[in-house]
């Protein structure tokens, strides 16, 4: 029972990194901008899927293909914002968070015509680790160590380049930004395209674990907006926090009810949060 | 009242009788069952418009009280052999209630995070009937055939639910513009446009807003009866469809928030439009696909919709296109 | 004694934004808040009528203390506001935004007597010709005329009035104090944040100084104007100001 319990909890925390960094994705973009980006979902799928077909049709190796996912996470991410985003930066936040949804609707209705709703599994199989009563899979091994990987990445850009730090002085204060010469449309356009870059990478790692449909975005951008209530708006600390969390209490749950509850708690838990905490554990910002 | 004594009403609630006396004569079942579709989505799309058009409240999740209520009442229907009258008003106000208390937690949202929390309303409503026994768990509950026999049969029973939709559906309307022309919406209508300046006003904003939100939950339920009455069964997977409550949403903006008409509209020309495309092969599986852009276009370009954009055009025609 | 508030004090994280505040306002008067950027007037305001409560204090009107209901119960029985950053319900036209003022107010009027009332504010105002007009088409002053209309609409006792002449021309000024005084004269007792001077002094029976959250003067115009540290509190120095502040008067 222990062994399980344990066994169980390190499951999660390891897809806790995982879950972080989908949830920073999100996070990011909401602090620079205060748009809540509903086409998160879809862009994990995108991740997914982009890994599974190059897995498939062209034999690469998932790990190395994270860094075509990224590309492509980039340049979906300018894309959807300067399509949809843009007109409505400045509208009151229902009209972005309609317009994302609009082109959440668009991606998925894309791939249900072109994919249609089959599981898709990619089959690399790395084998498991072992240490006593302690059995880990590598490829949740791997996905945790590439998403700190991404993470310190993202740190180093954001703190240690002039575009990071453009992109901090944006969600800072948007006007005195553009007023020391910032071109805030760039820097807005460029953080959507990193958000969507986590996202996809975060995609890409979860379709090394698990087998997908082009529907699983779905609860994965639930969990991302858990995660960030949790961890506090545009807070990319609280965003690993927020998922660690989130991983082990997926690991605690399975033990004393079936795992389709959980969904239900972790809706109760978004609310809670919301309710009695909105700048989330850590604080916004 | 002056609601009365508005030509507007007058009108709808006129065009929608006269539609369904003509479903009736012409006794076709094919034209029934696509009528049945349309007022349907007239009937969620004009509660909806409460909460979302009035109010200002964007639910993403309305659905979730189409499929609570609906099992409800269903399950009083098959389970426990209630009559289906009563039945489909114990699922309108079983869809009241838990928007009621739904509310006590989530109305105190505002704006985005609002729209959040009924994002996973509905995963979390699905999840749970999954695994609630009584309510047939994942597989759901179904109708023994016999039961159509009290109803005269299951032809006059498909008849009988047509008729039912087609009332609650004028209801629905007649609902929606009452309520507009109350205190009760101006107050609603406040609290859209600035909710702290309408509490400073005097508005009872939390119980207001409870209000609303009920009575936009309370004629899914009923629909949401009628519509598992008539198709014999209802699970999970079926009761709590994401992309109904999406298209719902869609009609909405589609047709003009907050105007009565705008929904009517709204719902009319996105299903007739989804009935054309789901003919054709190409479009078939896009559609989709095709309301999101939909829904972008009007968002970036049109966000007051076309009733909206007519009222701003067309000053004159405000009466009429209320 | 229309409004009794006693040693309010309000603290915002490590700002004392208001200590001790206390006052009283007789029914009928017209009293004038005054002082320097962030002494506190505005969340004064705000807790009189119920946006925050205080951390400790009381807030007496009319004999009930109302010092923790929510704003709705504090406009219903009679006290209403005028926002410095108008907020006008933009996709209503101006007669249904006072009508929401009626409505919900202290009469509680149906629709058909709130659209009575309504004209009525409206010709007090002189917004009565633009009454079909979405309020959010309206300008400055008007929507600052709207915000007034919108108060009165709730037939308030007492009417707190949040900078109305901010932003607006001479003539403008000396209209809307014309309006104000009419007010007073109708039996509604007056509450007004001013930076305007010149108005507030004109126009107020009393006149109470707040800086740093702290009532430091209260009285008539004349006395307070010449208080020593009033003047400090707007303008440093004492002498400099009391010759600058002669020039001005006389």
């Amino acid at each position: 029972m222990v062994h399980q319990l344990i066994n169980s909890l390190t499951d999660g925390f390891l897809l806790g990194f995982v879950y972080g960094l989908a949830a920073m994705g999100l996070s990011l973009i909401w602090g620079v901008m205060s748009v809540i980006n509903l086409a998160h979902g879809p862009v994990i799928t995108v991740g997914m899927l982009a890994t599974y077909l190059l897995f498939v049709h062209v034999g690469l190796n998932p790990y190395l293909a994270i860094v075509v996912v990224a590309g492509i996470g980039l340049v979906l991410g300018l894309i959807i914002y300067i399509t949809a985003v843009h007109r409505v930066i400045s509208a009151p936040h229902l009209s972005s968070l309609l317009a994302t949804f609009a082109v959440n609707m668009i991606i998925l209705g894309i791939f249900n015509a072109v994919f249609g709703g089959d599981q898709n599994n990619i089959d690399f199989s790395l084998g498991s680790l072992s240490i006593g009563f302690l059995n880990v899979t590598y490829s949740r091994l791997l996905a945790a160590v590439g998403a700190v990987a991404v993470t310190v990445f993202l740190y180093l850009y954001l703190y240690f380049t002039r575009t990071g730090k453009s992109i901090r002085a944006v969600a800072n204060n948007r006007e005195a930004a553009e007023l020391m010469g910032i071109p805030s449309t760039r820097v807005l356009a460029l953080s959507f395209g990193l958000g969507s870059l986590l996202a996809a990478v975060a995609g890409s790692l979860i379709s090394t674990i698990f087998p997908f449909t082009i529907f699983s975005g779905g609860p994965y951008e639930l969990k991302s907006f858990v995660i960030c209530v949790l961890g506090g708006l545009g807070n990319p600390l609280g965003a690993l926090l927020g998922g660690l969390i989130l991983g082990l209490m997926e690991g605690l749950i399975p033990i004393w009810m079936p795992t389709s509850w959980v969904p239900v708690v972790e809706f109760g838990l978004f609310v809670f949060v919301l309710v009695v905490r909105p700048t989330g554990l850590l604080g916004a910002k | 009242m002056r609601a009365l004594k508005q030509p507007g009403l007058w009108l709808y609630v006129a065009a929608l009788v006269v539609w369904g006396l003509v479903v009736w004569f012409l006794d076709d079942p094919t034209l029934r069952e696509t009528s049945f579709t349309l007022l349907m989505y007239v009937g969620l799309a004009s509660s909806l418009n409460i909460l979302l058009g009035y109010t200002g409240y964007v639910s993403f999740g309305h659905i979730v009280f189409f499929g609570l209520g609906g099992y409800m009442g269903f399950y009083l229907v098959s389970v426990q052999e209630w009559s289906l009258y009563p039945a489909a008003l114990v699922g309108g106000v079983f869809g009241a209630l838990v928007a009621a208390l739904l509310g006590l937690a989530v109305l105190r949202l505002r704006g985005a995070y609002f729209a959040l929390a009924t994002i996973g309303v509905n995963e979390a409503a699905r999840a749970f009937v999954n695994n609630f026994r009584p309510f047939g768990g994942a597989t759901g509950l179904s109708l023994d055939y016999s039961v159509y026999g009290l109803y005269g049969g299951s032809m006059k029973a498909l008849w009988l639910a047509f008729g039912l939709v087609w009332l609650i559906a004028i209801a629905t309307v007649v609902t929606s513009y009452l309520v507009k022309q109350s205190r009760f919406g101006l107050g609603l209508m406040a609290i859209r446009e600035d909710e702290d300046a309408a509490m400073v006003m005097g508005v009872k904003a939390p119980r207001a807003k409870t209000w609303a939100f009920a009575l936009s939950a309370f004629f899914p339920g009923i629909i949401g009866t009628i519509y598992f009455f008539k198709n014999g069964n209802v699970e999970p997977h079926d009761a709590f469809r994401l992309h109904m409550s999406i298209e719902t949403l869609v009609m909405i903006m589609l047709g003009g928030q907050g105007t009565v008409l705008g929904p009517i509209l709204g719902a009319l020309s996105y299903e007739r439009l989804r009935g054309y495309l789901l003919v054709s092969p190409l479009f078939k599986s896009l559609h989709l696909a095709l309301s999101g852009v939909a829904l972008l276009l009007i968002i970036l370009f049109v966000p007051a919709g076309v009733v909206g954009w007519l009222r701003q055009r067309f000053p004159k025609l405000r009466g009429i296109l209320e | 004694m229309i409004l009794e508030v006693r040693d309010i004090t309000k603290r915002f994280g490590g700002l004392q934004a208001l200590s001790d505040v206390s006052f009283d306002l007789s029914a009928g008067e017209i009293l004038g808040l005054i002082g320097p950027n962030g002494a506190g007037k505005t969340t004064l305001f705000n807790v009189i009528n119920g946006v925050f409560p205080p951390d400790h204090g009381k807030v007496v009107f009319r004999g009930e203390d109302i010092t923790r209901l929510p704003p709705y119960e504090v406009a219903r029985r009679g006290l209403a506001r005028a926002y410095q950053v108008v907020r006008p319900l933009s996709d209503l036209s101006v007669q249904e935004n006072v009508m929401v003022g009626a409505c919900f107010g202290r009469e509680r009027y149906s629709l058909a007597e709130a659209s009575r009332v309504a004209d009525e504010v409206l010709v007090q105002v002189g917004l009565a010709d633009k009454a079909k007009l979405l309020a959010g088409s309206l300008n400055v002053a008007e929507k600052k005329r709207l915000e007034l209309a919108r108060a009165l609409g709730s037939q308030p006792y007492l009417l707190l009035l949040d900078e109305v002449l901010a932003g607006l021309n001479p003539s403008e000024i000396a209209s809307m104090l014309d309006t104000i005084l009419q007010i007073r004269e109708s039996g509604i007792t007056i509450l007004m944040i001013e930076h305007v001077m010149q108005a507030v002094m004109t126009v107020s029976d009393r006149v109470l100084v707040l800086d740093y959250g702290e009532l430091i003067a209260q009285g008539l115009p004349q006395e307070v104007v010449n208080d020593p540290l009033v003047i400090e509190a707007y303008l440093g120095d004492p002498q400099l100001t009391k010759r600058l502040l002669e020039g001005q008067l006389r």
